[in-house]
């Protein structure tokens, strides 16, 4: 298995050989993406990409959580927590790309 | 927000891209992160979050309708964290 990581900077460069577009333009157009799957996130809804996945929010409730260290028990507040739940496309193509 | 809706926004704010160029780029943007777990490898978007491949043991299943034991292979899974900053924008910090 290769294990790179993979940054904004691959993406907008897969974006510049796709369409051509100027490396500037191509990273402008991916941060875009990002920004209005983020902005849609933080204003509640949720996100489904066709044939990717589904980005969505769930409001979590206040519990008392433990310090594992010290047994000390500390209030955990109500928060947003963001899942991404992945498409069959993406499942079978990540299953299938690391077999064996 | 669906992927229709998405690239309307983007369409929208880029007068100058043909519809089909921006139906291009965003499903580059999203191929591209599919084909990098295929691959094993990581995608980290500072901020947003990271797409990552998680290993899943082999284990023993079972059939839910006639309760037979059936061996599940060892099997990549994608897995995504989300970014510190949007975590933190979620909760309105």
């Amino acid at each position: 298995m290769a294990d790179k990581t993979l940054t904004r900077m691959d993406l907008a460069e897969a974006v510049h050989n796709e369409v051509g577009l100027s490396r500037n333009d191509s990273a402008n157009l991916v941060e875009s993406v990002l920004s209005h799957i983020s902005d849609a996130l933080v204003a509640g809804e949720s996100v489904k990409i066709s044939s990717f996945g589904t980005f969505s929010i769930r409001d979590k409730s206040a519990r008392v959580g433990r310090n594992p260290k010290t047994g000390e028990e500390v209030p955990i507040h109500p928060r947003r927590v963001l899942t991404f739940r992945p498409s069959h496309l993406m499942k079978d193509r990540v299953a299938a790309g690391n077999k064996g | 927000m669906i992927r229709s809706e998405l690239i309307q926004k983007i369409a929208d704010e880029n007068p100058h891209l043909y519809q089909r160029d921006v139906e291009r780029i965003v499903g580059t943007v999203f191929d591209e992160i599919i084909d990098a777990m295929a691959s094993g490898d990581r995608v980290e978007l500072r901020g947003f979050g990271a797409f990552s491949v998680k290993k899943r043991d082999s284990r023993i299943g079972r059939n839910p309708r006639t309760g037979e034991a059936v061996e599940v292979e060892e099997k990549a899974v994608p897995f995504f964290k989300t970014g510190k900053l949007l975590r933190d924008r979620l909760n309105g910090k």
